[in-house]
């Protein structure tokens, strides 16, 4: 049986957008067709039947979101779609944005026809200019054709969209921050409840879904709930685009059953270690996710699966950390991040995360102390979801309690010798985080 | 009500609101930094973090943040539980990683929350031992210092300032660990009520710069409760001495006045009492031979027993005073000290609110108004808290959505993010721009007359029995009745006006709108705005006009004038004044402030300011409140009221005999004047003890006594005793709670700070202790309504003559706050305003000088452009040290 993926299958062998003809050619806007007979309610129906969860990290049912929204709200009614990638080693929506935007773009009419939304944005990452290119392209050749704009088809149904792109913070990737900074307020985000089903963009009902979310929804108005969920090895349905970057012999991103192995992912499909390298861990979705270790290579790469070893598929996309890379310096680069990216509106992110990144820069450069990692563990405790405003510190404190249970002998190597005995692997050392004497 | 365990202890609640209020109004104490009782709840501090449980078999529980949750039926939930304490802890420890730790050199050093709320969590040891955070400060006017090191990004300045306060130019920037808050660049604040960051900053951020140039320690004041004399509201106010000085003045807690804030002219215009124009020594103009003492002062007084004296009280002076005055010259001998003009719109008002049936809303029945209009006046400058009020009013209606979506009101960003920019009613009527028009359904700009025109087509539309308005443009046919459809669909319509438009058709106008309203809903309000902080209170007390002071005098015997606290030259004409004077056999005038008329007195009697005397002030709501002696002054400057005691005896006047104390005259005037009935029973008399205990002034921690005067004399000198009210002049006495009306500071053990208020309120944000002080004696009286009718004919431009009309300044138009210098460094020069086409007409630039005739007295004043006054019309800022008395609106030649 020849391998399924719907959402890759058509894209070019030179990566080239495909025209809004071509994309017709390859049977691109049926869905749209298709849909226009049906009733919203059906639509919503078929999507939470299809068992399809959102690719953003969360893995929350996109039927189910879209239920919250009450469909007798007079409009506007906004759809947001989630292109702010900014996951570090996260790449996969790349590929769907930059190669086929119509694919994207014919996703959106379905969803919001779906909560009957008038109004929508494609939120996108500010480097993405290829993709940006691409998507104002294909949202004028959708508008020519009828596609978007007043009464669809003749069905009566109006939907406008739009291009934003963002100003390159990584906080805008939470959802409601994104609706803050759509609005042109401070990235920061809100508290839920109200969530932006009911309460959204300028205080409107909203849904935002990833791009990816996105792309599934017209192959699954085309082909029904029970093929989607066929597409899958495991409970978690459809495909999954998975990446992976670190030093391996050929990172990539693959269209993929949900539910292949992680070592499937790094041993077949990126063609394993770098030649004297050996696998040491992984970040199996982005860098707000728990270390894996070889113990987890046999895990199947869906949300239960996942979950279950103590991580989380967040974006799918998995960094992976081989045995000559110093994992303290690994976490601290990450951590930095963290500390550049926080909005700063509460307490525990904005204070501590800066913190840890000082203490892991110490323990770096060999003026780690004993009781550092008391205070290490302290913020791992007390980041965690519920306790910060929203789920960016406890996604910031994932790699750091994974790093701390798997990899503590490195920690406490580093505080009792002084220095890093990591070879060849020098990290600037930050003025600013400079312990005082 | 609710039934919520807290560390399995039951207690009943109020439903709906949430978990950290309910705490505090339970006396609990629980930490928080970004939750304002006034401001709502975000969630981004953390610091308020509990337990809470699922069941009573719920041993682990779950963290969550007391200001985000509401209150539910038999929850359970813990303030002491362990993981929560340490988790507060870091929190304080998180927000000290930046801190400077600069307590010793900081103004709100050991009056701090933060420093409240690091005991409170038990943080006292640093882990965090990296460099700090720095950041440059800014300038940002007079008012407010700036320290930016010591934030603790709680975005509780912000959230005041703009969406409070309305504010433009005070904001979150950057991000990360590295947010500041300030202004776009270095520069005066602008919103005017940014004093108010003083005390809504947590830590020592903003602080109050006027206390910077004489700073003492917060607790080191001897304090009383005090009235703002600075406009009509009567905000109430804490004002503090030290070494003899006024040192500063904070918000005191009503929850029917003022709430939580001031305005930054209530706030910083109380310099002008250690201001080099006050009057400290009497003066006896033939006298120049040496000191004048007492005995000389009544001696020299005493040779007037035999002449005809006349009064002439004032509108900023207490009830007090102006009746000792009154009783002291005979009721026919007492004028009101304000002009005919003033004195018709006081009395109007005064009308309005006796006779009428519509009951006068205080500002916090404003803030709920669901429909509001105001007629003439500008707000932010003539009655700034009146402004704010209105600015939380526009909120009413679109919280009624908030409320359907099930966001609890508290939940501050949430229901501001589903409310947007959605207003509710707010119509505007003025002479031109103000600084509420950013928030209004619809302004509408014109003469004075042309707003008493619209606002009586309104009226008519509500009630076609109240007069009709002729010959109205098709507009403002639509207007009208816009205006009369939003405020007969709302729920709890207000109609705003008053005094400064110089109109009694106005305030007539006002009048027929709100008793039409009021016809059709009870629950109208009115409020009308006055000229001075006792202007209603004058009214009262009654009296002819300074006019018919100036008509007595001539032809008559020789007759001398006692002038109290008012400078004639403001109520009227410099040549009127100047007659008056000269005609006068002696003019004895009893003021703390020198001005034109105290330069005309023969006999000069220094007085105390409202810091230095006990005085009952009457409010535009009608509400009588006590103003206390904060320190008794030296060189035996004493209270009006006491000196015209004194000078009675002098007399041998018979009508104050038996006067002692201030009881004893606020008691003769209850009894005297029906209308103030009860006025002495507005607060606990001198001789109220609690466990014989008097309320002290200073607390407990005040420093230096023993040793303060020792400059002087070595032993520590007996404190002054107070014969006029419960409070004391020492550290000694009651250390519970004061009756509400005898607050002197907010304190409460490991409360040090301002946000001690909750342990004063009954329920958070509500009512204090016992109620709210303060008594409202003027109520309206009439049975049904009665409509005004004399509608002013429609305006039209003259050929060579432009209509004056008055603009009041928030910083410049009141005569005592001008005296203080951060204030009248806020203040502008004198101008004239015109519609630039009228100025392209006349041929002038912007800043260009301008001749004009005024009464016959030509001026030369630089054009200030206004595009939104109407053409023929020229606006003047009127009250300016600098600045002409007029009776405006007034028609002048301008060439």
């Amino acid at each position: 049986m020849t391998m399924e993926r719907p959402l890759t299958q058509r894209i070019r062998e030179d990566k080239r957008p495909l025209t809004l003809k071509e994309y017709e050619q390859v049977g691109g806007y049926q869905a749209v067709r298709k849909m226009l007979k049906m009733s919203p309610v059906q639509v919503q129906a078929l999507v939470k039947d299809s068992n399809l969860r959102g690719r953003g990290g969360a893995g929350f049912s996109t039927g189910l979101k879209w239920s919250f929204v009450p469909l007798d709200a007079p409009k506007p009614k906004y759809l947001v779609a989630n292109a702010d990638e900014m996951e570090p080693g996260t790449f996969k929506d790349r590929i769907l944005l930059e190669c086929t935007p119509h694919q994207l773009i014919e996703g959106m009419i379905v969803a919001a026809y779906a909560i009957q939304a008038d109004s929508s944005f494609i939120y996108l990452r500010w480097a993405y200019k290829t993709a940006a290119t691409a998507i104002l392209r294909a949202l004028a050749e959708a508008e020519e054709a009828g596609y978007l704009g007043k009464n669809i088809l003749s069905s009566g149904f109006d939907l406008h969209m739009h291009l934003h792109t963002g100003v390159g913070r990584y906080m805008c990737g939470e959802e409601t921050a994104m609706l803050n900074s759509l609005e042109g307020k401070r990235a920061t985000p809100r508290a839920k409840p109200p969530f932006p089903q009911v309460s959204g963009l300028f205080g409107r009902p909203t849904i935002v879904n990833n791009v990816e979310t996105f792309c599934c929804l017209p192959h699954i108005i085309n082909n029904g709930a029970a093929w989607f969920k066929g597409l899958s090895l495991t409970g978690d349905a459809g495909t999954k685009i998975y990446g992976v970057s670190g030093k391996v012999k050929k990172p990539g991103a693959w269209e993929l059953p949900m539910g292949v192995t992680l070592r499937e992912l790094i041993e077949e499909h990126a063609g394993g270690m770098q030649d004297g390298l050996k696998f040491r861990g992984a970040l199996p979705g982005g860098a707000s996710t728990d270390f894996l270790v070889e113990e987890h290579l046999d895990v199947k790469m869906d949300y239960t699966s996942v979950a279950a070893a103590g991580s989380r598929l967040g974006t799918g996309t998995i960094i992976v950390m081989d045995d000559k890379t110093c994992p303290v310096g690994f976490v601290k680069n990450l951590e930095h991040f963290f500390a550049q990216e926080s909005c700063g509106f509460c307490t525990p992110c904005r204070e501590g995360i800066p913190w840890v990144e000082k203490i892991l820069n110490s323990i770096e450069h060999g003026e780690g102390r004993p009781e550092d990692i008391k205070v290490l563990e302290f913020h791992t405790r007390y980041l965690g979801p519920g306790n910060t405003f929203c789920a960016f510190a406890p996604g910031a404190m994932e790699p750091l309690q994974s790093a701390l249970k798997y990899f503590r002998e490195d920690f406490d190597r580093h505080i009792h010798d002084k220095q890093c005995s990591y070879s060849g692997l020098t990290h600037k050392k930050l003025e600013t985080v400079n312990r005082k004497s | 009500m609710a039934t919520l365990y807290i560390d399995n202890e039951p207690y009943e609640v109020s439903s709906g609101k949430n978990l950290l209020e309910t705490c505090l109004t339970l006396g609990l104490d629980l930490p928080y930094f970004c939750w304002h009782p006034a401001l709502g709840s975000v969630g981004a501090c953390r610091q308020c973090a509990i337990k809470v449980f699922k069941d009573e078999n719920d041993k682990k529980g779950r963290l969550i943040m007391s200001c985000m949750e509401p209150v539910t039926n038999n929850q359970r939930i813990s303030i002491s539980d362990a993981e929560a304490k340490e988790f507060r802890e870091h929190v304080i420890g998180w927000l000290m990683t930046n801190h400077p730790h600069d307590c010793a050199v900081c103004d709100e050093g050991g009056s701090c929350h933060l420093q409240d709320m690091t005991v409170m969590t038990g943080h006292a040891y640093r882990q965090f031992n990296y460099k700090k955070r720095t950041y440059k400060n800014q300038y940002l006017g007079p008012f407010i210092n700036h320290e930016m090191n010591r934030c603790i990004q709680c975005y509780r300045c912000v959230r005041f300032y703009k969406d409070y306060a309305g504010g433009k130019d005070l904001d979150a920037f950057a991000s990360k660990n590295n947010v500041y808050f300030g202004r776009h660049e270095e520069g005066v604040l602008e919103n005017e009520f940014s004093g108010n960051l003083a005390e809504v900053c947590p830590t020592g951020v903003f602080t109050d710069k006027t206390l910077k140039q004489h700073y003492t320690r917060k607790w080191d004041l001897t304090m009383a409760p005090s009235i703002c004399t600075h406009c009509s509201l009567g905000c109430n106010t804490i004002a503090g001495e030290r070494y003899g000085s006024l040192r500063m003045i904070t918000n005191r807690y009503n929850g029917q006045v003022n709430g939580y804030f001031l305005c930054d002219r209530g706030r910083f215009g109380y310099e002008f009492v250690n201001a080099s124009s006050r009057l400290r020594v009497p003066v006896i103009q033939d006298d120049v031979n040496g000191e004048v003492t007492l005995g000389k002062l009544l001696k020299s007084i005493s040779s007037l027993k035999d002449s005809t004296i006349i009064g002439i009280g004032s509108p900023r002076a207490s009830l007090e005073s102006n009746f000792a005055l009154r009783k002291l010259v005979g009721s026919e001998n007492f004028y009101q000290g304000v002009s005919q003009k003033e004195w018709g719109l006081t009395n109007t008002v005064l009308n309005i609110m006796s006779k009428g049936v519509v009951p006068s809303l205080c500002m916090k029945d404003v803030e709920k108004a669901d429909a509001v209009l105001v007629l003439g006046e500008d707000l932010t400058n003539t009655a700034p808290m009146l402004a704010l009020a209105i600015r939380q009013s526009v909120r009413q209606q679109p919280m009624k959505e908030v409320a359907k979506a099930n966001i609890p009101a508290w939940h501050d960003a949430a229901a501001r993010e589903l409310m947007q920019e959605e207003k509710g009613p707010l119509f505007l009527a003025t002479l031109a721009a103000t600084k509420l028009d950013d928030i209004a359904t619809d302004t509408y700009r014109g003469v004075p007359d042309t707003l008493a025109r619209i606002g009586f087509a309104v009226a008519n539309r509500i009630d076609n029995s109240a007069p009709a308005v002729a010959d109205l443009t098709p507009d403002e046919q639509k207007l009208a009745q816009k205006i009369a459809d939003a405020l007969m669909k709302a729920e709890r319509p207000a109609v705003i006006s008053g005094t400064s438009c110089g109109s009694e058709p106005l305030l007539n106008a006002a009048a027929n709108i709100a008793s039409a309203l009021h016809k059709k809903n009870p629950r109208t309000g009115i409020v009308l705005t006055l000229p001075e902080c006792n202007s209603l209170g004058l009214a009262l007390l009654g009296g002819p006009a300074i006019e018919k002071a100036f008509e007595a005098l001539p032809g008559s015997k020789p007759t001398a004038a006692i002038i109290l606290e008012n400078d004639v030259y403001r109520h009227a004409s410099a040549e009127s004044a100047g007659q008056f004077f000269s005609s006068c056999k002696c003019v004895v005038v009893l003021d703390h402030t020198a001005s034109s008329t105290t330069q005309k007195a023969s006999i000069l009697i220094p007085t105390g300011t409202f810091a230095e005397a006990d005085g009952t002030l009457l409010n535009n709501e009608g509400r009588a409140q006590r103003s206390f002696q904060v320190y008794e002054p030296a060189n035996g400057i004493r209270e009006s009221w006491r000196w015209l005691m004194q000078i009675g005896e002098a007399l041998e006047r018979a009508n104050l005999a038996g006067w002692k104390s201030h009881g004893d005259v606020i008691k003769a005037l209850a009894n005297e004047i029906g209308d103030l009935k009860g006025v002495d029973k507005i607060v606990p008399d001198s001789t109220f003890r609690v466990d014989g205990q008097r309320i002290p002034r200073e607390p407990h921690r005040y420093s230096g006594r023993t040793s303060m005067n020792a400059n002087i004399e070595v032993s520590e000198q007996k404190p002054a005793e107070d014969p006029d009210s419960p409070l004391s002049y020492t550290m000694e006495g009651l250390r519970s709670l004061p009756p509400s009306s005898l607050i002197p500071y907010f304190w409460s053990p490991g409360w040090n700070s301002v946000q001690s208020t909750n342990k004063y309120q009954e329920e958070i944000g509500g009512a204090l202790r016992g109620g709210d002080p303060g008594v409202c004696v003027v109520k309206p009286q009439g049975r049904e309504a009665v409509y005004f009718t004399g509608i002013p004919q429609a305006f039209h431009r003259k050929q060579n003559e432009f209509l004056v009309v008055p603009f009041h300044h928030i910083f410049g138009t009141e005569q005592l706050s001008s005296l203080s210098p951060a204030v009248a460094e806020r203040s502008p020069k004198p101008y004239v305003a015109l519609n630039p086409q009228d100025a392209m007409t006349l041929q002038k630039k912007e800043g260009e000088l301008i001749a004009m005739k005024i009464d016959g007295k030509p001026h030369q004043l630089p054009v200030k452009f206004n595009a939104t006054i109407p053409f023929g019309v020229a606006g003047f800022p009127v009250g300016l040290p600098e600045t002409d008395y007029w009776h405006l609106p007034l028609w002048a030649e301008i060439k």
